[in-house]
């Protein structure tokens, strides 16, 4: 495909190669186009453009024009689309440009999407993937910065991912493809390009509903997912080097359904919690995990669970501004410090 | 295309009017090409997205506009702010994130503004602005007032839902708008042939019997001529019309796009021949303008887009503790009191502490 230069040649059945966070989500893709005739793709720019964030890039070439589909803008046309086509048995990945634009298409997530299982007593499935990124950080403003995991994840009837790194990316789109209900799957701007190691086998899927524990600890557990684990990773690298103390760092991966016992038996050991995500705290995903640890781990705290997310504003443009409102490494790691009793 | 009735225009821009009008021609041509190197110098963030070779489709829509009507506009908005005369060095400043920028640089590229002009905002999301354009059509109309909206859009546009109910609610309204769609011939990658069952856009409007009309949109002139008169049916008789400029954008879709995946270099060279800024100086020289006057003018705007640059390079940020400022209406802190008890790490610093509401 022009341009691009990425598409890779067919990979091999096993080991463990390096790749970015897009190669892992294409070779996902491409598995599972080949495996299954009912998956195909469509969204806007996903074939001859290669995809607005290159990660269909090639798929078009490899796999024609039926099973990648260039859409017209008209993000509640081809989401409702995508629903209708699952009702019928198909596997239908819906490529969203950024989470931003999914608003247009709400209802049809919302309204319709997540409630065929139900309205239809289990005799109609809808085994639909919508893919698209959150993230903010480029000074894209209000309307193109958000993270609206928390929304999607309160909503009873659809399942929500959102990888961490490659081998998640990877392992988490197979097993959403897979799965019989609507799966939204929230990839991340900056990780696109990350490195990380893949295990390559096309019959090896991550499960949906299991955290994983991305960096073992005893002081302190940060409860993150998606971009906020990346940093979380690092503030957690500099605590231990410079201040001598220990993180654990449970990644999320799955929203919904949510794996709270892994977070319980961090917290069951640390007896202390920061939670941290990149949407508004407020009625978010950390708003979640804090009810829940409340909860299931009353007992185990030492101090109360604290938050670190966006600040809860629309996100301006100005450089200064923007970072000031970003949950920052920065930012992370002077509330780790105050739950920990560490604060200057 | 529609065929043009000339002897019937309202326009018989003079000389001076038509020099006027290419010195903003000019000045958008020239802001950009500024406004692409500073994106490259990383001066500038976010998204830019340059409208190289809608110079006429731009100023020509924008000169019709009556001093109090109102404008409303997409992303690809610099050539908007700086016809409708926001000065180049707010729009740079905007550009650069800075506090003296046309949205105190809250905004950047894609969200240009200027109240002041009528000119509420260049947005983000695709057709967004369709129904924002049709509410303050509404508000006009209740006030009695003899003004209309105009409202751009790109050809990407007209398959979202909000375009259909938009123009459907500004016919059986009879609202006071006039939906200026520039078909620049792609939405990012995607040609209108491959994302439109109707190419011919203006002639959607015929499905809610409103008026469509196309005209070259590299023809300052034609361009005028058409959005006054549906302009002033819109005023005078409340009558909504669709016009659709046809043109072309040079450049990639955004800075970040060489724009050469999905058409050739020998099309881009091709309408490169159309050139606006060309045909508009040829008729200047027509009319006989003198050769020295445009370089003369030209060399003036030349400077006055490095005094811009230099303008933003001089203004300072917006203060990080106004980070909140403008979220909320005067008077909600009282409403918002309440809330600070466990509020997220940061919160009361970046929020509460600089003023909610104000
Ligand atoms: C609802 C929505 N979907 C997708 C996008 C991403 N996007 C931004 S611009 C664009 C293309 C729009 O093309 P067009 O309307 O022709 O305007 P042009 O860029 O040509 O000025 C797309 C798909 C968006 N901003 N909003
Ligand atoms: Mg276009």
């Amino acid at each position: 495909m022009s341009g691009s230069g990425v598409a890779e040649a067919p990979a091999p059945a096993t080991g463990v190669e390096t790749m970015t966070y897009r190669e892992a989500l294409r070779l996902a893709m491409r598995q599972e186009l080949e495996r299954d005739e009912r998956v195909f793709i469509m969204g806007e720019e996903v074939g001859l453009f290669d995809g607005s964030y290159k990660v269909t890039a090639g798929l078009l070439d490899e796999f024609g024009p039926d099973r990648v589909r260039d859409t017209p803008i008209s993000e509640e046309g081809f989401v409702g689309a995508g629903v209708g086509a699952a009702m019928l048995g198909e596997r239908p990945i819906v490529e969203i440009m950024t989470i931003n634009f999914l608003l247009v298409a709400m209802d049809q997530v919302v309204n319709h999407a997540a409630k065929i299982g139900a309205m239809f007593g289990g005799e109609v499935r809808c085994p639909l993937v919508i893919r698209t990124p959150n993230g903010a950080g480029n000074q894209l403003t209000a309307q193109h910065s958000q993270s609206f995991d928390g929304w999607f994840a309160g909503t009873p009837g659809l399942k929500v991912v959102a990888p961490a790194n490659p081998a998640d990316a990877k392992g988490l789109l197979k097993a959403a493809i897979r799965d019989d209900d609507p799966v939204l799957v929230i990839e991340n701007l900056p990780i696109y390009k990350e490195k990380g190691e893949v295990d390559v086998d096309p019959d090896l899927v991550t499960p949906i509903g299991r955290a994983a524990v991305a960096r073992e600890g005893s002081d302190l557990t940060v409860v993150a997912h998606s971009f906020a684990t990346v940093r979380a990773l690092k503030v957690a690298e500099r605590l231990a080097a410079e201040r001598g103390v220990s993180l654990e760092v449970v990644d999320l991966r799955s929203l919904r359904p949510l794996d709270v016992e892994t977070v319980a038996a961090s917290v069951a050991k640390t007896s202390r919690v920061l939670c941290v995500e990149e949407g508004w705290p407020s009625y978010g995903v950390s708003a979640e995990i804090a009810a829940r640890i409340q909860h299931a781990c009353f007992d185990d705290l030492d101090a109360p669970v604290e938050r670190v997310g966006m600040a809860e504003v629309p996100l301006p443009y100005a450089k200064e501004l923007e970072l000031a409102a970003m949950p920052t490494e920065e930012r992370i790691e002077r509330a780790a410090l105050q739950v920990l009793g560490l604060a200057g | 295309m529609a065929v043009i009735d000339r002897t019937d225009s309202p326009l018989d821009l003079d000389v001076d009017d038509l020099f006027g009008k290419y010195r903003t021609m000019f000045l958008i041509r020239r802001f950009e090409e500024a406004a692409e190197r500073q994106y490259k110098a990383a001066r500038i963030g976010g998204y830019c997205h340059l409208s190289s070779g809608q110079e006429a489709a731009t100023v020509g829509a924008v000169s019709a506009l009556e001093e109090d009507d109102l404008l409303v506009t997409g992303y690809r908005c610099h050539g908007f702010a700086l016809a409708r005369g926001v000065p180049p060095e707010a729009v740079m400043a905007e550009l650069f994130g800075r506090a003296n920028g046309c949205a105190h640089g809250r905004g950047g590229s894609m969200h240009l503004l200027d109240v002041s002009r009528g000119y509420y905002g260049g947005w983000g999301i695709v057709a967004g602005q369709l129904p924002i354009a049709i509410g303050m059509a509404l508000s006009l109309v209740r006030r009695g007032k003899e003004q209309a909206v105009l409202c751009e859009l790109g050809d990407g546009a007209v398959n979202m839902g909000a375009w259909h109910e938009s123009l459907n609610l500004a016919a059986v309204w009879n609202l006071p708008v006039v939906f200026m769609v520039v078909n620049n011939l792609y939405g990012m990658g995607t040609s209108v042939e491959r994302a439109s069952a109707e190419p011919d856009i203006f002639k959607r409007a015929a499905a809610f019997r409103i008026e469509g009309e196309r005209v070259d949109g590299d023809d300052l002139e034609e361009v005028e001529w058409a959005a006054a008169r549906l302009l002033r049916a819109a005023r005078q008789e409340r009558k909504p019309a669709v016009l659709e400029a046809l043109t072309y954008r040079y450049r990639g879709h955004s800075v970040a796009d060489a724009g050469l995946a999905y058409r050739t270099k020998e099309e881009i060279e091709e309408r490169r021949h159309e050139d606006p800024l060309v045909r508009t100086r040829e008729s200047l020289e027509a009319r006989g303008a003198p050769l020295e006057g445009i370089e003369a003018l030209e060399a003036e705007v030349e400077a006055e887009v490095e005094a811009a640059v230099a303008y933003a390079e001089a203004d300072a940020p917006p203060s990080v503790d106004r980070l909140a400022a403008g979220v909320y209406a005067a008077g909600s802190e009282e409403q918002f009191e309440r809330m600070r008890p466990g509020s997220p790490a940061g919160e009361e610093e970046l929020v509460f502490a600089g003023g909610l509401g104000k």
